[in-house]
This record gives C-alpha cells, structure tokens and sequence, in this order.
C-alpha cells in the first residue's frame, strides 16, 4: 500500500531511522552481503562491463523508439490472445484492474511482487472495491500484515529481523497453534508457504509485475526467487500483468542480454531462481494458465521524461544496486524517502511522479560519491540527474533561501579574485588567531549542521595566494 | 605530453582549490614541492573556487560565471594540478558539460578539462614518478575519495608512492572506497546523516591501526578529521601530498600549532 507522501519530511524521517537501533543494525546487512555478492559474482564474468554497454544500448534503442515497440508489443499480445489495456495515470490503471476484477466477479485477488502496484496503490484500490488482495512474496507478504510499504525495491522487508516477522506471523495468523515453534527462519518461511498456498488456490485473478515485455513476441517475463509468481500467474483464471512502458525491448534475446546484469546486479546471482515467461491466455492443449491474459500498461509521466534531461532514468530495470551502494540509504533505509521509491534511483524518479516541490530533498540528499552509478547495469548517470533536479529547483526558487543566500554571498566573491583575495586573507587570519589554541572549534555560528557532530579545523593563516605571492616577492606573509 | 627537457620545463599552473588555498596552505606547498622535485616549473595564477559548491547546489549560472574565469586563469598552462579529485574532477569531468551548448566555450573547456589532472596521479601517470624522497614515519591508512576515485581514477597512485617511503606503513582499512560523508554543503544541509556515515568511517580509520590518516581531497579530510576528534581520537589526520613531500612542519588537521613537531 501506499500512502500520501511523506518525502517532504525527509530530513524528519532520517533522524528517525538513524535513531531506530533495530533499523539500523538490518542496514548493516545491505551495506555488508548485497555488495560483496554482487562484487564477487561480476569479477567472475569477464564481459560483466560490456554487458553493461549493450544493456544501456538495448534500452536506450528502445527509448528512442518506444512508440514503434509498444505497438509491436500490442499487436503480439493481441495476436497471442490477450489485451492490451492502456493507463495514462495511477487511477487508469487501478480502474483498468478493478474492471477486469468486477466483471469475473473476483473475491480474492493473489499478488505477485510489482513496484507499479506500488505506485499506483492498488492493494488499497482492491480493497477499498470490496475484494481481498494477497500480497505471495514473501517480503511483500510481510510488509502487507504490518500495513507498511516496501523499504527497498527488490527486497521489501529488509528492514526487519526475524523476531519481528514472527510477531508479525503471531498476531495475524491466529487460527494457529499458539504454541508453535518459530524461532527458526524456516519455520516462518514454511507457516508463510502453508497459507499462501490456500490463497493461490482460491485467487479468482492472479495479478504480476514484469521485468521485461517482449515486442516480438507480446511475451512478458517475471524473475523471482520464491516462485511465487508462477503459481500466482498459472492458477487464477485471470492472468494480470502491470507495467511501464519502457519495460518493453524488441526480442528475447535483448531481454537474454539484460537478464545477465539483472540478478547479478541485484542480489548478486548469476540469475534469479525462476525466469518466467507468460504469453497470452492457455491455448488448447495446454496443461495450465490462465483463461484470460491482461496487460495493464502504464504512462504515468513517463512518456513526458522522453526527450528531456531525464530521460536515461527510463533505463532503469529496478534491480537495487544503487540502492545497495549507496551511503545515504545504508544511513536511514527506505522508508525516510518518503515514497515508493528509495535510493538514488527514488531520488531521481520520485520528483518526476509526485513534483520537485514534494521530492525535492532526495535528490539534494546525496553526497554524490558516485558508487550508485559505478555500480548502475544500465549506466544511469544517478548523480548527474540528481544535479538536474537541483537546477530545476533553483530555477523555480524552491531550494531553501538560506541557501540560496549562502550561495549567492559566496559566489559574490567567486566571481571576484581580487576582492576575494582581500576578505579570505584577512577571515581566514582571524579564524586562525581565535583557533590557534586548540587548532579546532566546537562550535562555530553558521555551521551548526557541522559543529553539532564533528570539529572544524582552525585555518592555518594566511592563504595559500598571499604566502605564495609574499614569497614571490622575497617575504613571508 | 611535452617533454622535460632543459630547454622548456613543464609549465604546470596548480590549482591549489578554494579549501587548500584558506585552510591548509601548507598542502599547496608540499604540491609545489612535489610537482617541482618532478621537473616542473609552477605557477599559481590570481584564482578563487572551481565553482563546484554553485553547480552542485544546481546554479548552473554562478557555476559557469566562476568556471569561465578559472579557463581563462589557466588555459596558458601545459598542465593544470589540482591537490583534489573533486576539483580536478570538476574541470576534466563537469566544465566540458557545463559548456556543452556554448560554441565559444565548449572547446576552451574541453582544451582545459583534457590537460587538468588531479596532484598524484599527474605524477604517477602522466609524469611517470615511481618514488619521492620523504623522511614520513608512521603507519598510514589511505581513504580513496569519491570523485578522485570514480572520476579520475585515483587508486594505485598514492599508494605506489606511499609504498616506497621507507618510513611509512600503510595499512588499508575497510570499505576504503565508501564515502566519508562529506558530500560539500551535503554535510551542513544533512548534518545527522553525514554523521551517522562518517561515523562508520572513523570506526573503520580506527580498527586498521593506522596512526595517521591520509586521502587526497581537504574536505573530506576535513570532515574526518572532525570528526575523530570529536570523537576523542588520536589517529592523526593529513593530505597525502604533506607526507609525499616529507619535510613537515605543519601541525596535523585540527591539532593546535604547539603539538607540532
């Protein structure tokens, strides 16, 4: 589910999370097991970087032409049975859904791992129609039970540790022994299993994401690790997929090219235990799947990204590496961005989907260290387009005015030389006399978001340019 | 590259970087120092700042206004050495995209960007330096800074020349390659998360050993070294160059003049 954005009270949600000691201690394992994993299974490929190149060649090939392949795609759906249904928005797609659910008179709706179903909110908008939506990934499951959203875009739970999950388990599935053993992880992943299993078998429409939607073939293909998405595709009558637009490539074997950088990027397998393809409803003769094959396409602002300075974000094949890496989101987790998606890669996406006005601090919470785009399998040049959010926020004057003033004082002198060589030398000599004692201050005005946690070094002196140009002219400065 | 013959030494114009050039002069020294013990000869024209605080706070036009100056500062020079990956990653990296749609501009950036290298590396890889002479001792950990690291490539460099000071230990740390959390005004606009990552730095600084602390890029050292002695720690905190060049008189980062040896 998701709810009203709380993006706006980033800086709130941070010292939160960095104050939550259980929170911060399931961060150590991202910041620790998703990297060495990844690190270690792309040393192993010799081509891992070219790869790289042609998964960006691939998309970007797309991008320029994603008219031409979303109708390919349509005609092949169409071809193999199914439909094609098209969302300009969220609320598009959640009554593309519903229709599909209420016209086969659904009760119970399984669940596949989607972030579009997370954008759109549509667990809420399945609900709220008087059905019941069963999230069968496991994370997803979890997450579902404790009305949270996801905190990481492949790995929804990774902010809870074992005990919580088994509260979690006690306080909701109460049909069940109370004195059930669950101490183990095994025990909560096989109670999970069990009761899954009655939900599959009774879902009237089964709905998924889809990591890649096959032009050629109007194919759609889900990767997975718990092969919930296969039972949650095959067994309802109704088979839904929901997607963005730019999922679609040209051919399977694009689709095969991207796969090799997908789970390795992501959770640092060479692939997902279970790669599936699904194309159009059962056809005689088949021994299972669906009666009916949907395909709920979503815009969503997308298409108004092509062609400008964000367009490379519509590269992005959501597999968490940036995430991973990233210093800021090891620092406070997922949920302080506020929104659906975190990480560098939520940083740039967000401000698109909800307004700079409400996401404009993720793209400012950055150091730009850079890791997220050395690590990127599409090379999505994460910290460029953060920058590009800022200018868009300076021009619209939305960045804080202290900054601004800050900014524009300093760059006053900038712009200077001379000037600025008058007024640094002689601060720069007052703040050295007033911190010679201790060659450091505790505390300085104007700089409380450092002082408060660390030092700040007296400057030496004089300045580097007057030293020079003193001895320059035979003295010391 | 030119060569470095008697006839015409190279002409290296440094770019000693806003916060070597207020704080810690005596980085800017021991560059010039290593960079003339190199066959250099320096110059240090009339400059203020890359303009990197401006175009990562997204004012693209107090970004260019700064960065125009700074070419035309420099353009005259052979080379331009810069002590920091992050200014000299602005130059080579960030002004060819700044004046991408400037037709006057956009070559005499890319002229200077080509030709602007960050201090170590331009010895190790462009001047081909194997070996400085030091008289450092102690036993050092090195933090590989961000955009020296991922955008110029700085890595083997520091530590091919640390490594053959006779004095010096080095010892590395983990997660050497993650952000210290400085980020520029990232560490006074999200103050409590760039503590909370320096933090996990300064415990990795701590668990190596190391006695001292080095990396090649001021602000991050500033923000270490802040952070340690908050902290209460002794590792001593310094720019790579000062030990590279040897012949310290300078006090560490953050310690009072007095401690000096």
């Amino acid at each position: 589910m998701t709810a009203h954005p709380t993006s706006p009270r980033f800086k709130d949600n941070a010292r939160q999370a960095l104050d939550d000691a259980q929170l911060q201690k399931a961060l150590g394992n991202v910041r620790v097991n998703f990297i060495e994993r990844r690190a270690a299974v792309a040393a192993k490929l010799p081509e891992f970087e070219e790869l790289r190149d042609s998964a960006r060649d691939i998309k970007d090939h797309v991008l320029a032409h994603l008219d031409l392949y979303l109708e390919r795609y349509e005609e092949a759906v169409t071809r193999s049975g199914g439909q094609v249904h098209w969302a300009r928005t969220a609320a598009e797609a959640r009554e593309a859904v519903l229709a599909i659910c209420r016209r086969v008179g659904a009760k119970t709706v399984t669940k596949g791992k989607s972030m579009i179903s997370e954008e759109i909110a549509l667990n809420d908008a399945i609900e709220a129609a008087g059905m019941k939506a069963v999230e069968t990934d496991l994370g997803e499951y979890i997450i579902q039970l404790r009305h949270e959203a996801p905190s990481h875009i492949i790995a929804p739970a990774v902010h809870l540790n074992a005990t919580q999950v088994e509260s979690d388990f006690r306080k909701h599935h109460t049909h069940l022994d109370p004195a059930r053993d669950l101490s183990q992880p095994t025990q909560l992943l096989t109670e999970a299993r069990t009761i899954l299993r009655e939900k599959f078998l009774a879902a009237d429409v089964g709905i998924t994401g889809a990591n890649f939607l096959i032009a050629e073939t109007g194919t759609s293909i889900i990767v997975t690790n718990e092969g919930n998405g296969d039972l949650t595709q095959t067994l309802p009558k109704v088979h839904i997929v929901i997607a963005s637009i730019e999922k679609v490539v040209p051919t399977l074997e694009d689709a095969s090219q991207i796969l090799r950088v997908l789970a390795r990027s992501a959770t640092g397998q060479e692939m997902s235990v279970y790669t599936t393809f699904s194309t159009g409803p059962r056809r005689p003769g088949d021994v299972d799947g669906p009666e009916e094959y949907h395909v709920v396409l979503l815009d969503n602002g997308r298409s108004a990204m092509l062609g400008t300075e964000f367009q490379d974000m519509l590269r992005c094949i959501r597999c968490g590496a940036c995430m991973n890496h990233c210093p800021v989101y090891h620092a406070v987790g997922g949920h302080a961005y506020g929104w659906v998606y975190p990480g560098p890669m939520g940083a740039v996406l967000t401000p698109t989907l909800i307004g700079v006005d409400k996401g404009g601090h993720l793209p400012n919470a950055s150091t730009f260290c850079g890791r997220c785009e050395s690590v990127c399998p599409v090379r999505i040049p994460l910290p460029k387009l953060m920058r590009h959010w800022r200018e868009r926020e300076f021009e619209r004057h939305l960045s804080p005015a202290t900054v601004r003033w800050g900014l524009g004082f300093w760059a006053f002198f900038a712009k200077r030389p001379k000037l600025y060589r008058l007024a640094t030398g002689l601060a720069m000599r007052a703040l050295a006399r007033l911190g010679r004692t201790k060659g450091r201050f505790a505390s300085l005005p104007f700089a409380s978001g450092w002082t408060d946690h660390r030092d700040f070094p007296a400057p030496q002196g004089a300045t580097f340019q007057d030293q020079w140009k003193a001895r320059r002219n035979g003295r010391t400065a | 590259m030119p060569e470095n013959s008697a006839a015409r030494p190279i002409r290296v114009g440094l770019f000693v970087t806003c916060l070597v050039d207020l704080m810690r002069p005596s980085v800017g020294f021991a560059a010039v120092k290593l960079l003339e013990d190199a066959g250099c000869k320096v110059e240090v024209p009339e400059q203020t700042c890359c303009g990197q605080p401006a175009f990562n706070s997204g004012d693209r036009t107090a970004a260019r206004d700064i960065a125009e100056k700074t070419i035309a500062a420099f353009e005259r020079f052979d080379y331009v050495v810069a002590p920091s990956g992050s200014c000299a990653g602005q130059i080579r990296k960030h002004y060819p995209e700044l004046f991408h749609d400037d037709p006057n501009l956009a070559p005499r950036a890319a002229k200077l960007a080509e030709k602007t290298h960050e201090l170590v590396s331009f010895l190790v890889d462009v001047l081909g330096v194997t070996s400085v002479s030091s008289d450092f001792t102690g036993e050092v950990t090195y933090h590989d800074s961000c955009s020296g690291l991922r955008e110029l490539g700085v890595k083997s460099q520091p530590r091919l020349l640390l490594s053959g000071i006779p004095g010096v230990k080095l010892v590395e740390m983990n997660e050497n390659e993650v952000c210290c959390g400085f980020g520029g005004t990232f560490a006074v606009k999200y103050g409590d998360i760039s503590d909370s990552i320096v933090s996990k730095k300064t415990e990795n600084v701590t668990k190596s050993g190391a006695t001292t602390l080095l990396a090649g890029d001021l602000g991050c050292l500033m923000n270490m070294a802040g952070k340690l002695q908050r902290e209460g720690k002794t590792v001593e905190v310094r720019h790579v160059a000062e030990v590279l060049a040897g012949g310290i008189d300078a006090p560490p980062i953050g310690a009072p003049a007095e401690a000096a040896e």
